[in-house]
């Protein structure tokens, strides 16, 4: 009986960490962020060598078969390193493919996604929240309609859909009647798209599992989830190391009370929060019954902690941090983009509302 | 992580439940608020069967009139989830079981330790702490109590202030200055003081609460065995730290948050305006989930870092946040419930319209107290930027010289 990571989940935390800190700087996410494909090929070979790519992908399909609680402390060093990297659709594609593929469907794309070479990126959103028309219709095998933030875009091969009616599509990326175009966020570290679906092709469905996008949809919030985590702690190290060094008044501005407090304040809103997202984790795997409330209530909070740790730990830097040089600015961004994907805040508490049958009929 | 729930873990469950359930009226009537009163005769009851069966005082060595078990964290999390479902007391809690009785266990000497915690778990000896001071708050280190050698005895004079439970308590745990020309840390000692002792007069403050939870006492001339220091003499502030760390602990308990959780989604299933219960309002329906993610945040904080105490790591800033973070969030628990009620939330005793007896509007208030009891939120923060995340000291203003 133990609630924490294990040994092995400590060292994989330091393992990632450790090769995430060379290979991507953050001169380099910059630089990836300016490029138009905004995707760090080599970043995600190399993890992919670590077994980042596939750790949720069986072994039996070329993956290290981990669980949630793994992807998470793993989706925890990408978000601290800002990695351009398609983590969060890997990990969303691996488990829609584990639990809902055929035996082809998983022959063909999970060996892919554990190499790390071009996956599938993932449209689900508007099973969310609909805006400007979105929504996609199935008449026999071609899907219909536009889909908006389709996530890890400009890498994939082929994109997961969800349709109106709450199943999942295969559709390959050059499918005809396909179109693409760029989201541009003010993250340039995630990519997404729009897409425009016009007699689309299927290529396949994913029929081996009922509930399939809600369980999708959970497996991205809890990473996401834990991506907030690693931006806002590393917005806070950023602020804390900052407020060691700075001047002013002859003292270092650590000393004084209010950057203390402010300091203090974050700490005291991440801890729980990282505690709250490993229950997630766990639940994910392990308590089915309880898994898709404490995934929105992680995403939802996780939000909450994220936003008002990068807002705070922005502030600490003065004035310096406010510019497109401080690395603070990373992480502000990551969160603010993953703060509205897959649900706001308002939108996910909703739905633990309804899970808990709080929710007038 | 491992919380895998074997069959004996589901037995455990169902032996909390039908226990429970089976003395359902006896659990209610329990409870024992802090200041409040001492335990009643059903209160120490209904805790002399939580001993038993190791519902309470499970991981206190049998020698001192514990339960003596293992430390198990999955039975804890289930008395914890049992009870708050139940609306059970969970027995007798405060200064002396939480706070002063761990500090023994750490610091204490046999006989103290034989002598002490049986009766207090029982809740048969009640416990008050004597530390703060007029002019000694935040600052507790200032304090200027004084106690003087007379023999094997020592003679204390002073004053506390803020005392919680002076009024009905057997002891006082209390800090003293012993060594008035040590550094202001270094001469302190920590004394067990029978409330009976001749020289010592309290006095109850009436609180914003309309009740009188804590008090002044007035030491003149109390004798008290030197044999009575806990820990050695002028090392009391390293066992008041201690003492402080439970404090800390069980003022951010998660237990408390879940089981006043559950009480306010009661409220709001029931409470209605125009036909619409609150629960129904989705403003109000956020909010309340807002609270529930920082509650289920709590709970599991605690189970990790109880793993953490068993696995003998350090967890580091983790630890120092839950006074904190529990307080304020007890705090917006009882805001919410008030805000729920309308107009009727105001209601305070007496009204056919009163809800739950009051019962929010005094969690509202007496969550604020705690919020400044046992170290300000401010005082935490220092603690947490400056023990856990290593920032530094404010600097000492250079003592003017007169
Ligand atoms: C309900 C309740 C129960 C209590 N029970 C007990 C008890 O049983 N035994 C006991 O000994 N005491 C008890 N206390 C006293 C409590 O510990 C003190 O009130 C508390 O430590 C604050 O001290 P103070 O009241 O002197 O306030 P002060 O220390 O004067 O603080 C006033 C304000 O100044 C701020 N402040 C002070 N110093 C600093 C600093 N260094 N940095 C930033 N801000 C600062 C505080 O945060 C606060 O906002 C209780 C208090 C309450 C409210």
């Amino acid at each position: 009986m133990d609630f924490g990571l294990s040994e092995e989940q400590r060292l994989l935390a330091q393992t990632l960490g450790r090769y995430l800190e060379v290979s991507i700087s953050p001169a380099r996410v910059r630089e990836i962020a300016a490029s138009d494909e905004g995707h760090d090929a080599v970043t995600w070979r190399g993890a992919a060598e670590l077994g980042m790519a596939g750790i949720l992908v069986p072994e039996e399909y070329g993956g290290i078969g981990l669980g949630m609680l793994d992807a998470v402390v793993a989706a925890e060093a990408f978000g601290y390193h800002c990695a351009p990297v398609p983590f969060l659709s890997a990990s969303m594609a691996s488990v829609a493919l584990a639990h809902g593929g055929s035996e082809e469907q998983k022959r063909v794309w999970l060996p892919r996604i554990a190499r790390g070479d071009a996956g599938l990126g993932v449209a689900v959103g508007g099973h969310v929240s609909r805006r400007e028309g979105a929504g996609i219709r199935a008449r026999r095998r071609r899907l219909h309609g536009k889909a908006l933030f389709a996530i890890d875009s400009t890498a994939a091969a082929g994109f997961l859909v969800a349709t109106d009616d709450a199943r999942v599509a295969l559709v390959s990326r050059d499918a005809p009647g396909l179109s693409i175009e760029p989201l541009h966020t003010i993250d340039a570290t995630r990519r997404f798209s729009e897409l425009q679906l016009e007699s689309v092709p299927v290529d396949g469905w994913l029929e081996g599992h009922e509930g399939l996008v809600d369980l999708l949809i959970d497996a991205g919030r809890v990473v996401l989830a834990a991506d907030m985590l690693g931006a806002s702690q590393r917005a806070f190290d950023l602020a804390v190391a900052y407020a060691g060094e700075r001047k002013q008044f002859d003292r270092v501005i650590g000393s004084f009370q209010a950057v203390k407090h402010l300091c203090a304040e974050m700490a005291a809103e991440l801890e729980p929060a990282r505690s709250l997202l490993w229950y997630a984790a766990h639940a994910f795997d392990a308590v089915p019954e309880e898994a898709s409330l404490v995934a929105a209530h992680a995403k939802a909070h996780l939000s909450e902690v994220g936003r008002f740790v990068v807002r705070t730990a922005t502030e600490v830097h003065g004035g310096i941090g406010f510019t497109e040089e401080c690395d603070a600015q990373l992480f502000f961004k990551r969160v603010g983009v993953a703060r509205s994907l897959l649900g706001t805040p308002e939108q996910v508490r909703e739905r633990a509302g309804v899970i808990q049958g709080w929710v007038a009929a | 992580m491992d919380l895998s729930y074997g069959p004996e873990y589901e037995a455990f469950r169902q032996e909390v439940r039908k226990f429970l359930a089976e003395h359902a009226e006896l659990a209610r009537g329990g409870g024992m608020g802090m200041g409040m009163g001492p335990p009643s005769d059903r209160a120490r009851e209904w805790q002399q069967l939580l001993i038993e069966r190791g519902y309470a005082a499970r991981t206190i060595p049998r020698e001192y009139g514990g339960y003596g078990g293992e430390p198990d964290l999955l039975k804890r999390v289930i008395l914890d989830e049992e009870f708050a479902r139940a609306g059970a007391s969970p027995g007798v809690r405060g200064q002396g079981p939480d706070m002063l009785v761990p500090t023994l266990l750490e610091h204490g000497t046999e006989e103290q330790k034989r002598t002490w915690i049986g009766p207090t778990i029982r809740g048969e000896v009640v416990w008050c702490q004597g530390y703060s001071e007029p002019g000694s708050g935040s600052d507790l280190a200032s304090l200027q109590t004084r106690a003087r050698e007379e023999g094997a005895d020592f003679l204390i004079d002073g004053q506390k202030i803020w005392t919680s439970s002076a009024h009905f308590a057997d002891m006082m745990f209390c800090l003293v200055r012993t060594e008035p020309d040590a550094p202001k840390h270094a001469g302190i000692s920590y004394v067990l003081i029978p409330m009976d002792t001749s020289g010592i007069e309290v006095s109850p403050l009436r609180t914003m609460t309309g009740g009188a939870e804590f008090n002044q006492v007035f030491l003149s001339g109390v004798r008290v065995p030197q044999a009575n220091v806990v820990g050695r003499r002028g090392e009391g502030w390293k066992i008041a730290n201690t003492t402080l760390k439970h404090e800390r602990n069980m003022l951010g308990s998660s237990g408390q948050l879940e089981a006043s959780l559950q009480r306010l989604v009661r409220l709001m299933e029931r409470e209605t305006e125009d036909g619409v219960r609150a629960i129904d309002n989705p403003i109000y329906r956020d909010r309340l989930l807002q609270l529930q993610a920082r509650v289920l945040a709590a709970r599991y904080h605690s189970m990790r870092l109880l793993t953490c105490n068993l696995r003998g790591d350090s967890a580091g800033v983790a630890g120092l946040v839950v006074k904190l973070t529990g307080c304020e969030l007890s705090h917006q628990i009882a805001a919410l419930a008030l805000d729920v009620m309308g107009e009727l939330g105001s209601l305070y005793r007496g009204s056919r319209h009163l809800r739950d007896g009051g019962a929010w509007q005094f969690q509202h208030m007496f969550s604020l107290g705690l919020i400044i009891g046992g170290g300000t939120a401010q005082i935490q923060k220092n603690i947490i930027s400056e023990r856990g995340l290593g920032m530094p000291r404010e600097p000492k203003p250079k003592t003017e010289l007169g």
